[in-house]
């Protein structure tokens, strides 16, 4: 059994985020770097199924310049087996098109059984990656699992709807399964884990190898989105700030008597 | 303009979610035909073509068919414009379109710039202007950005659609959320724990405040998810929706699934360490403070 996990390095969503200089995404600059949350999961899934079936090789995927190879060895300190990094310094302008093309350009003669993404990255957010890369390998899909078992050739899936509802879904590997957030407790890396993950391998592989079609959208520019809501912020000592709240919710509701 | 615009259906009920196309259509001055897999009795209210098929012949998840359906409307209508809801069906179906036409897709559009889409990163702290480079272009819209104010009128122009149901896909029933626990859209006040309580422990000062307040506590995903706290406790739009005449939100970021449950609620303090956190656009009064020491602080001041 061969497992591939795809996943992103973002920033820190409670950054202070600035524009790059052309306007056309956040700069890189004073950012603090992380696994994309809804990774996390895969990696753990992808873990839990080798540690089920005893023998597996799950393969760790990502793109991205070098920085993202921090991330990389963080999964490969939860116990992926090797690392697979598609180097490429300006990732940020490639379209999800794209990138499930490099990734289908890898991992096409691979005969991976089993694929894990993430539902969608926290910085993006198209939740079209994993989709696109099965539909490109020929794989069937299933998106936004919150429950996996494997058994004989075949995962049964918890398929998350709207209002906490589930379908529950059946299907032969290979395939391919985006995670959303609770699918599982993705586990720390030990420190035993961290040391061992060093000598793990991590090629580097350049994207021009790789990339063979032309972007399907552009991003024009990056904003800050125009502020609606004209609610009133404080800040200061918290005794201050206690009085304050306390004199509004006076004011303004019902419910302080 | 041509725009072919999705419906949804779920266990035969049309989702209220279905109009949003149209009030985009609407609003970007297109012409528009829809597609449903559905139910013959619960039949969107539109004027204008309905490329239909029934919800019971093509099974609850069975994303291949819905894309043979599409693709065989889409070569009748060609509509430059493909339009989907960004939910548990659109995100699953929309990228399985634009892969089959070989045309780019947009997700989670909020609104429309120059002719381009607008769309939220970095949990609604920016947006980015994206243009599509084809002819025809598949959009999913975010959840309530658009919509209509009242249920349209009008009768649409069925064409059925003929199923073919084979599937890689066995569908093995529902699972319902558990039932049980606290029912959060009774209670008049409610304080909610964030991811931003740090640790479970913390969950302490959060009850506190809510029970001198005389109300419920409530709770976001992550919190939920680490087993802090019980599902019914969850806000957001996997969990309660609620409208209580005061939402008080610590160490809630306000992603927009978060936003979903509680955008409704009379009066919003968020109490928060970012200033710049989303949830600063929905709240009324932004506390910029750690909630740890805030909290207890508050709670005093109210027994008192
Ligand atoms: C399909 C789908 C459905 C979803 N459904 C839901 C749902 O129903 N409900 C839901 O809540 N989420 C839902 N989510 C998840 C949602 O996208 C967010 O991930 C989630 O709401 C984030 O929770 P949070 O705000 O508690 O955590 P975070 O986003 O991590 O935010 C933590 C916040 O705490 C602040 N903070 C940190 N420390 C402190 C401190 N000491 N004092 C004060 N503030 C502090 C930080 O500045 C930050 O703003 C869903 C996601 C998807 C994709
Ligand atoms: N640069 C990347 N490298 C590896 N995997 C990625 C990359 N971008 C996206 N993915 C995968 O695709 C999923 C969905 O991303 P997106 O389509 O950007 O929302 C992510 O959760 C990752 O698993």
């Amino acid at each position: 059994m061969k497992i591939l996990i795809c996943i992103k390095q973002v920033p820190d969503m409670e950054s202070r985020f600035k524009l790059n200089d052309a306007g056309t995404w956040y700069s890189d600059q004073d950012l603090a770097w992380r696994m994309n949350e809804y990774d996390e999961f895969a990696v753990e899934q992808a873990i839990q199924l080798r540690e089920q079936l005893g023998e597996a090789e799950v393969v760790v995927l990502s793109v991205g310049s070098d920085r993202v190879k921090e991330t990389m060895k963080k999964a490969l300190a939860m116990g992926a087996d090797r690392g697979v990094h598609i180097q490429d310094d300006t990732s940020y302008e490639k379209d999800p098109f794209q990138i499930a093309s490099v990734i289908a350009a890898y991992a096409g003669d691979q005969n991976f059984d089993v694929i894990f993404t993430g539902m969608q990255s926290q910085d993006r957010g198209s939740a079209q990656v994993g989709v696109l890369l099965a539909g490109l390998l020929g794989m069937p899909a299933v998106t936004t699992i919150v429950g996996f078992e494997y058994d004989d050739g075949k995962a049964t899936v918890r398929r998350e709807l709207e209002g906490g509802l589930k379908a529950v879904v059946k299907l032969a590997s290979p395939a391919l399964f985006t995670c959303q957030l609770g699918l599982n407790t993705p586990r720390y890396p030990t420190l035993p884990n961290i040391m061992k993950a060093k000598r793990k391998e991590l090629v580097s592989l350049p994207m021009a190898d790789l990339l063979k079609v032309e972007a399907l959208t552009t991003t024009a520019a990056t904003q800050f989105p125009e502020k609606k809501g004209g609610g009133m912020i404080l800040e200061g000592d918290v005794g201050e700030l206690t009085e304050q709240l306390v004199a509004i919710l006076k004011d303004k509701t019902t419910v302080l008597k | 303009m041509k725009t072919l615009l999705i419906a949804e259906s779920r266990q035969g009920k049309l989702l209220p979610g279905s109009y949003e196309p149209l009030d985009f259509a609407n609003k970007i001055g297109a012409e528009a035909a829809m597609f449903l897999v559905g139910s013959e009795s619960d039949l969107p209210h539109f004027d204008g073509s309905l490329y239909f098929a029934e919800e019971s012949e093509v099974g609850e998840y069975n994303p291949e068919e819905h894309l043979r359906l599409i693709l065989e409307v889409v070569d009748k209508e060609k509509p430059q414009l493909i339009v989907l809801s960004h939910s548990s069906y659109g995100w699953d179906l929309a990228p399985r379109i634009a892969l089959a036409l070989q045309v780019g897709q947009i997700s989670e559009v909020v609104g429309y710039q120059d002719g381009a889409m607008v769309v939220p990163a970095c949990n609604s702290k920016l947006q980015r202007v994206v243009q599509a480079q084809g002819e025809v272009t598949v959009v999913t819209l975010q959840s309530g950005a658009f919509g209509l104010d009242d249920e349209p009128a009008g009768t649409p122009t069925v064409e059925k659609l003929s199923v073919q149901a084979d599937s890689k896909f066995e569908f093995h029933g529902y699972e319902e959320a558990e039932e049980g626990g606290v029912d959060l859209t009774k209670a008049e006040i409610i304080v909610s724990a964030g991811r931003g309580i740090g640790k479970p422990e913390n969950l302490a000062i959060v009850e506190a405040l809510a029970k001198v307040l005389g109300g419920e506590y409530g709770a976001s995903r992550p919190v939920v998810d680490s087993d802090w706290a019980e599902h019914s406790r969850q806000v957001g739009s996997t969990g309660q929706t609620v409208a209580p005449k005061l939402y008080i939100a610590c160490g809630i970021s306000g992603a927009i699934q978060h936003l979903a449950g509680m955008k409704k609620s009379e009066f919003i303090v968020a109490i928060n360490t970012d200033r710049d956190a989303p949830i600063g656009e929905v709240a009324d009064v932004l506390v910029v403070a750690d909630l740890k020491q805030f909290l207890p602080a508050l709670t005093a001041r109210l027994e008192g």
